[in-house]
């Protein structure tokens, strides 16, 4: 408890320092960002990509009908309008009636007007795309009812029940608005090769491997921004050259996040030239038994593997040498909704007496026959933190006499793996979300996600499930998630989460404006971003 | 005093003649005795590790991670809190099982592959040895990579992913080696003995294993003890790719790829694994050198 009320109390501080320094600093014009990113892009289409490596350099081109606010985007209730005007609206008729104004005078990079219709077009291709056109989140907006525009200017959202989880769905980092035009001239998968948005920076080029480049959008909505002439996104997949990057000054800044000992290698190298701004991280790794696979069919089993694992002494030892430090349940920790320690330790394998959890972790496989039980953990082909989770977990059950072989594969083949093939015993998988949105983000865990593999049915949590969608109040919703939660991580141990991620990101101290926050895929239109130099 | 009998005699003799041969290898190849005092001590270090550390490689000790080198852990600990030492003794095994399995197969297969070339001759010779082309047009690396990503793709099980790593330093050594043996063999199959055979009516079989392979054996030796290094040097780049075994296992080139991060704050957890390799294929290399001189009757009369 102390521990925690030091953390608000740093972080009340360092929120108070980076307001004071907003407020002292008058922002200055012009100058090119230069930031790395470690991964590729796919497509340019947000609507259906899920990665990084799409957002970073591709998301300063487009606009969102509403957004994180990017001057706070650590608070998980703070959202302004985007392309809309005015306050974000509230709930009318019970909270099922949206109704957004758009601004006008709004043109996209090509010239074209921008209008309601394009937010009705964009949003329908999100929330009811066409079948065959993929839509990453569309799960996000089950409440939806329609999307429709009496005006050239209203863009109205009917749901057909009311949800505390739509609005920052609403804001979703990914929700580009394309140009009507575009979508019914090109078609719905013009998208992923071109780009014709209306943010704050106007694309110029793309080499593929190499960088991305965009120069400044003078007619961009928000008045007096961006401050930047212009930005370039290079391309480094390898976590050496992007710290290199950034101690030689080729690059500012990298958005993702960087392991303890590069954030120490920077400030030792560079002093008061870096900045370093840290947060909880609203990603987190699980492992994921294959249900239909004996024995990971017997509950006993998989509770046994989450028994077995140390998450109170990983969070010391692993955030030293990994992105991951935070002991969690399934809701991103300090969220209101989130169990607290006290409510934490009462689930499987988050008790601080870790003997005990082992020693039940082996009764359980002795009672279900499978003491010394061999098996493959299919796992992901990238050091952070997926290879440094996976060897702790291959240690944690070796504690309880498992005997685990790590099969570390590339992104390709591991998401052939478990999504396709789902020819795993025990596979890694990730639950890494933009907006804090709790209701939406623990439907990773719903067996009729589309985005669950662990191949199985279960009414029961599908029924809690629907009763914490329809949940009214705050209080009704915490109640539910706790048993929401139980039963997915302990009752039934359908899946079990590791640690949340920790995001440190050492950048220079030049750049201006940017607060970190708890999702690389927030806040990265960089319109905010300026230079002091 | 006892007589010695004519049998012990010549096993005296012998003995001495052995000796001498050894002792006039020690005196010519000073540098080819000190990489075979390397490759033995890489083999007793194999062979031996659970005697020689009480660590387990695979055994993590979090209250011990990224200790210096110093009097408990002679060459430190990594991000895991294992024993560096332990891990660079148990990674030999990884290493030499490898590289051995790796050199004897593919020489093996390639000597066999080679003699049958040149016995044969004519359209069969022709075209094995443009497919031979083929093979050896593809640098070793990349052709040893190609494999391992192909066999990634099958999803097999991972306890097979040393073998699949075996294959693919093995198939790119059959060429190198099959065309080294060839062109000793073109030079025997004209010798009259082979002639003789033939005119005696033994089967091909025969005479290629019996009167041409045994002709063919120092070429062979030589080659073995090249590829070992070859292989434990395309094992440890394999597995620093992230193609090679998997985390725990020790192994050399897994253990540099682990250390890339900590390499500016913590560099012993790159440099002995790195001396370990460095160190191993030199051995290797100025063994098989000096066998390869000490085998050649031309550079022997020198």
């Amino acid at each position: 408890m102390q521990t925690k009320l030091w953390k608000l109390a740093l972080g009340a501080v360092a929120a108070a320092a980076f307001s004071f320094s907003a407020v002292a600093e008058t922002p200055k014009y012009g100058g090119t960002l230069n930031f790395v990113v470690g991964s590729k892009i796919p497509s340019y289409d947000g609507h259906v990509e899920t990665t990084f490596g799409m957002i970073h350099p591709i998301a300063p081109f487009y606009s969102l009908l509403m957004r994180v606010n990017p001057a706070n985007p650590g608070d998980p209730t703070d959202f302004q309008c985007d392309l809309c005007e005015g306050d974000v609206p509230a709930g009318a008729e019970g909270g099922t009636l949206f109704t957004f104004k758009i601004r006008q005078g709004v043109k996209f990079h090509d010239g074209t007007p921008l209008t309601a219709a394009d937010i009705v077009a964009s949003w329908n291709k999100i929330i009811f795309p066409p079948e065959g056109i993929a839509s990453a989140r569309k799960a996000f907006y089950k409440m939806v009812e329609s999307v429709t525009a009496p005006d050239d200017f209203t863009v109205v959202f009917k749901l057909s029940f009311p949800s505390g989880s739509f609005l920052p769905a609403m804001a979703d980092p990914y929700a580009f608005i394309y140009s009507k035009k575009d979508l019914d001239e090109h078609g719905y998968t013009w998208h992923k090769m071109n780009i014709n948005g209306t943010g704050p920076f106007v694309f110029v080029e793309h080499q593929p491997g190499a960088f991305v480049t965009g120069v400044k959008n003078e007619n961009y909505h928000h008045e007096g921004r961006p401050y930047l002439d212009g930005f370039k996104a290079i391309s480094a997949p390898k976590m050496s050259a992007r710290v290199q990057a950034i101690e030689g000054d080729r690059a500012s800044i990298e958005f993702r996040g960087f392991p303890p000992k590069q954030r120490d290698d920077l400030v030792n190298a560079l002093g008061d030239k870096i900045t370093v701004q840290e947060s909880d991280w609203n990603c987190v790794l699980m492992v994921t038994p294959n249900h239909s696979r004996p024995p990971f069919d017997d509950p006993r089993v998989r509770k046994a593997l989450t028994l077995a694992v140390d998450r109170w002494g990983g969070s010391q030892y692993l955030s030293q040498i990994a992105i991951v430090k935070t002991v969690g349940g399934i809701v991103f920790p300090n969220h209101p909704l989130a169990a607290t320690e006290e409510e934490l330790v009462q689930i499987a394998g988050f008790s601080r007496d870790l003997e005990a959890s082992r020693a039940e972790a082996r009764r359980l496989l002795k009672e279900a026959g499978q003491e010394g039980l061999s098996f493959t953990l299919n796992n992901r082909a990238v050091d952070q933190p997926y290879r440094v989770v996976g060897t702790w977990l291959v240690d944690q059950w070796k504690q309880i006499g498992l005997t685990v072989d790590q099969q570390v594969n590339p992104s390709p083949v591991f998401y052939d793996i478990l999504r396709k093939s789902g020819d795993f015993d025990v596979s890694i998988d990730f639950n890494c979300q933009s907006v804090i949105n709790p209701i939406a983000d623990v439907s990773k865990y719903l067996p009729s996600a589309g985005n669950n593999y662990a191949n199985f049915e279960d009414a029961e949590i599908e029924e809690v499930y629907d009763r914490l969608l329809h949940a009214g109040t705050f209080e009704e919703q915490r109640v539910i998630m706790r048993e929401y939660e139980r039963m997915v991580l302990d009752e039934k141990a359908t899946q079990a989460v590791t640690l949340w991620w920790y995001k440190i990101n050492p950048y220079r101290s030049y750049v201006k404006g940017w607060k970190i926050a708890p999702s690389h895929y927030l806040a990265q239109q960089l319109d905010q971003i300026w230079l002091d130099k | 005093m006892t007589e010695m009998t004519t049998d012990q005699l010549e096993e005296l003799r012998d003995r001495i003649s052995l000796f001498k041969q050894f002792t006039g290898f020690v005196r010519k190849q000073p540098l080819g005795t000190a990489g075979g005092v390397v490759v033995i001590l890489y083999i007793l270090m194999a062979v031996f590790a659970p005697y020689i550390t009480g660590f387990d490689p695979t055994e993590n000790f979090y209250q011990n991670q990224f200790v210096a080198p110093g009097m408990q852990f002679p060459m430190g600990t990594d991000e895991w809190g294992r024993d560096i030492l332990t891990r660079v003794i148990y990674g030999s095994r990884t290493a030499l099982f490898v590289g051995f399995t790796c050199a004897i197969v593919g020489s093996t297969v390639g000597l066999v592959l080679g003699v049958g070339s040149a016995y044969y001759g004519g359209l069969i010779d022709l075209l094995f040895q443009r497919v031979m082309d083929v093979f050896m047009a593809f640098p070793l690396i990349i052709m040893a990579l190609a494999i391992v990503s192909m066999s990634r793709s099958l999803h097999l099980p991972p306890d097979t992913s040393v073998y699949f790593v075996i294959i693919a330093i093995t198939i790119p050594f059959i060429p190198r080696c099959a065309r080294v043996v060839r062109a000793s063999a073109l030079a025997i199959r004209e010798i009259p003995y082979i002639d003789a055979a033939r005119a005696n009516g033994f089967s091909d079989a025969r005479i290629i294993l019996r009167h041409m392979v045994p002709n063919v054996m120092a070429p062979y030796l030589i080659m073995i003890t090249a590829f070992v290094g070859q292989a434990i040097l395309l094992e440890a780049s394999l597995s620093f790719l992230g193609l090679g075994v998997q985390d725990p296992v020790p192994a050399w080139g897994l253990m540099l790829r682990n250390a890339q991060e900590f390499i500016r704050t913590e560099p012993w957890i790159a440099i002995w694994p790195g001396v370990a390799i460095s160190l191993g294929v030199f051995g290797f290399n100025l063994f098989g050198d000096a066998i390869r001189d000490a085998l050649d009757p031309k550079l022997r009369t020198q």
